[in-house]
């Protein structure tokens, strides 16, 4: 493609011999580009922070239906998992507001989203649903982790045991029936939760896939790929949070846990990949004004991050390892290893997956006649070092979150039979 | 009325107890569609915002329109340094209110060569960041075809900037521009991202975003926006087209105009005369 990039006139220096040093502040925020792209777009609004907030709620609305599979659907062999997965959740779902109010150019006006809201805005509907998935999520742990809290609050002294003390809202009632009226609370809550999770999630991707701008994102297939990257990447990590957790322990694996996990992410990968396959088919197949500037995108500088990283290495070569340990029957360390190794893959999947569809979508400019390259910053508000820290701070907080819950064994709180929370709401 | 007591009435009971949660959710999801529909929002749908300050000037007398004749253009981009000046717009290569391509189609080739005074050579060829101009690179090229388009924000009919503001900061007045509220901008850039034409930009050292707003401050005071003050050719035409004799409205009347990119659905209220099949 003909064209021109401002960083390489840049450094190629004047042709006229201007004092390029003094017209440096010019390109300032110019992205390098080739072909035409209008004078605006070389200012690339959505940064690498943007691509963390998907990648956070993600995890989030993952880890919570691994938690439901046992709380809602009876799953016993999710039982190990339920606990931490609720946390994970929870201390994962902090962070996220706090990757979109590091971005706004104004974030002590965060809150008139809510006060003053704009109804035909899909960003509005962020603060609610956030606000009332963290007020539900903190509800649900209450109730699960109330045995231990009472107890705690009954043993302890000092600021710690003040600590838990406040937290039980002074209720220490344990009976049977104190317990029973918990696990319907636990019930609704996970109930609720999915719908609650998935709809977070499935509006994310509404936000891209509703902009008409965009050609990469202009599609209707947006929320459900977007939701079911998320089952997968929350699992995924689940996989490897338990299988660490477990290893820090010193307790063994729960091989019919580790396996029941697997089986979920082989699942939902293999919707994700049809739904991403027919996307992208649907795209091309259209073939519609500017789809020669997507192909050049796509056969070019997307190849590594998309082919070979997001679908060959993060999605086929897990599919194929988790499915050759299943035919196969792989137990034991073997299992451990190739379920976790494959969960690690997805993990970096569904981030390049984040990466592709936020960045790539401002790759491609809407002039469809030229190509951006964002330079991410390291430093800085919107740099590489806040969002990596936006992705390792959760599990900072996860880490004391189980030294004060622990989430490993949840005999305080009951564990329902298969299906019968089903039967009670039947 | 011969029926046993009780139970048709709890049949019915039950009939309207079922359609009336019916017509509830119904009318639920109709209110968040039509809320949700690009171009719901009329004027007497929703609260105006309050109306400019400006003593004589009743904003629902007016509907502007602005016009674009390509033939006329000769790139001089002393538009551009006016939009600069007049509307204190960053003085660097990413934020412009208005600009200017130039679309060259050489001998032999199929598709035009596009370029802005964005361009760093068109740049370095104008010695500064507060003077723009295209350089002479096709001076030895075979040249085809080669034509100017000024680029603008086009105020449209449904502006998809305004549907995606979540706190309602950028808006559409009654005389059909569109404006942003820098007190309630919360600087997310939705905004930016939804426009199809590349219209708005981000001030970072606001935190909010900016855009073309045919020089509101002016045209409000009977004046023209400043680039089309400052076109010499006449390429740029204002008006208002509720007036049947203003320049725009003649504009519109006499020519077979064209707007960018129709099929967004977003009705813009730019009309250009003199475009090709490549400018969009």
């Amino acid at each position: 493609m003909e064209g021109t990039s401002a960083y390489a006139a840049l450094n190629a220096g004047n042709p006229n011999g201007t004092d390029m040093p003094l017209m440096e502040g010019l390109f300032a925020h110019a992205a390098p580009y080739v072909g035409y792209v209008y004078p605006n777009e070389t200012d690339i609004p959505w940064t690498v922070l943007i691509v963390v907030y998907p990648y956070l709620t993600g995890l989030v609305a993952g880890a919570f239906t691994v938690s439901s599979l046992y709380h809602v659907f009876g799953m016993q062999r999710f039982k190990p998992a339920a606990g931490l997965a609720l946390l994970t959740a929870l201390c994962f779902l902090i962070f996220v507001p706090l990757a979109l109010l590091l971005h706004l150019g104004h974030p002590e006006r965060s809150f008139n989203t809510m006060i003053t809201p704009h109804w035909t805005s899909a960003f509005v509907m962020f603060g609610y649903l956030a606000g009332f998935y963290v007020i539900l999520l903190m509800l649900e742990c209450w109730f699960v982790f109330r045995p231990h809290i009472v107890q705690q609050a009954q043993q302890r002294d000092g600021p710690l045991g003040l600590f838990y003390r406040v937290l039980s809202l002074g209720s220490y009632d344990l009976s049977p029936k104190a317990m029973h009226y918990d696990e319907k609370w636990i019930f609704a809550l996970a109930v609720i939760g999915i719908p609650g999770a998935h709809g977070l999630h499935g509006y994310v991707g509404f936000v891209f896939g509703s902009l008409k701008s965009r050609e990469w994102w202009s599609s209707d297939l947006m929320p459900p790929i977007f939701l079911f990257s998320a089952i997968i990447s929350g699992t995924a990590l689940l996989i490897v949070l338990y299988a660490l957790s477990c290893k820090l322990r010193r307790i063994p694996i729960d091989l019919a846990c580790l396996k029941g996990l697997g089986y979920t992410l082989w699942g939902f990968m293999m919707f994700t990949l049809v739904l991403e396959g027919v996307e992208f088919g649907a795209l091309v197949y259209r073939g519609r004004e500017g789809i020669e500037v997507i192909m050049e995108f796509v056969t070019g500088r997307l190849v590594i991050p998309l082919f070979v990283l997001q679908f060959g290495l993060g999605s086929v070569l897990p599919i194929c390892l988790l499915t050759y340990m299943f035919w196969r029957g792989t137990t034991g360390k073997a299992l451990i290893a190739g379920v976790t190794t494959s969960a690690v893959l997805v993990l970096l999947a569904v981030l390049m997956m984040r990466w592709n569809v936020v960045i790539g979508g401002q790759e491609i400019a809407k002039t469809g006649k030229g190509l951006l390259t964002y330079v991410p910053t390291l430093y800085g508000r919107e740099g590489l070092i806040v969002a990596g820290s936006l992705v390792l701070v959760p599990l900072v907080l996860l880490l004391v979150v189980t030294r004060l819950f622990p989430p490993w064994n949840l005999n305080g709180a009951p564990a329902p039979a298969p299906h019968a929370g089903m039967r009670r709401f039947g | 009325m011969g029926d046993k007591p009780g139970e048709p009435r709890q049949e019915r009971r039950h009939f309207l107890r079922f359609f009336g949660s019916a017509a509830l959710a119904c009318a639920g999801t109709a209110v968040a569609a039509k809320a949700a529909l690009p171009g719901a929002e009329t004027p007497s749908d929703q609260p105006a915002p309050t109306a400019p300050a400006i003593p004589d000037y009743d904003w629902s007398k007016h509907r502007w329109a602005f016009g674009v004749d390509a033939t006329r253009c000769i790139g001089c981009l002393r538009c551009a340094e006016a939009c600069k000046t007049e509307n204190e717009v960053v003085r660097d290569a990413s934020h412009f209110r208005t600009w200017v391509e130039r679309y060259v189609y050489l001998e032999g080739e199929r598709k035009a060569r596009v370029d802005s005074q964005n361009d760093p050579h068109n740049i370095a060829a104008s010695g500064s960041g507060k003077e723009y101009r295209f350089d002479n690179r096709y001076k030895d090229a075979n040249v085809e075809k080669a034509f100017f388009v000024p680029k603008l924000c086009n105020q449209c009919e449904h502006p998809p900037c305004v549907q995606v503001c979540p706190v309602g900061a950028t808006y559409k007045t009654r005389d059909g521009v569109v404006l942003i509220d820098h007190k309630q901008c919360i600087g997310c850039q939705y905004c930016v991202q939804a426009c199809p034409y590349g219209a708005r930009y981000f001030i970072h050292e606001k935190g909010v975003t900016d855009k073309c707003t045919w020089c509101y401050h002016r045209i409000t005071k009977g004046l023209q926006p400043a680039c089309v003050e400052a076109c010499p050719v006449n390429a740029r035409i204002f008006g208002d087209l509720n007036d049947r004799e203003s320049p725009i409205s003649r504009f519109v009347r006499d020519n077979r105009v064209q707007v960018l990119r129709p099929e967004t659905g977003n009705g813009p209220n730019c009309f250009y005369v003199g475009i090709d099949r490549e400018v969009s």
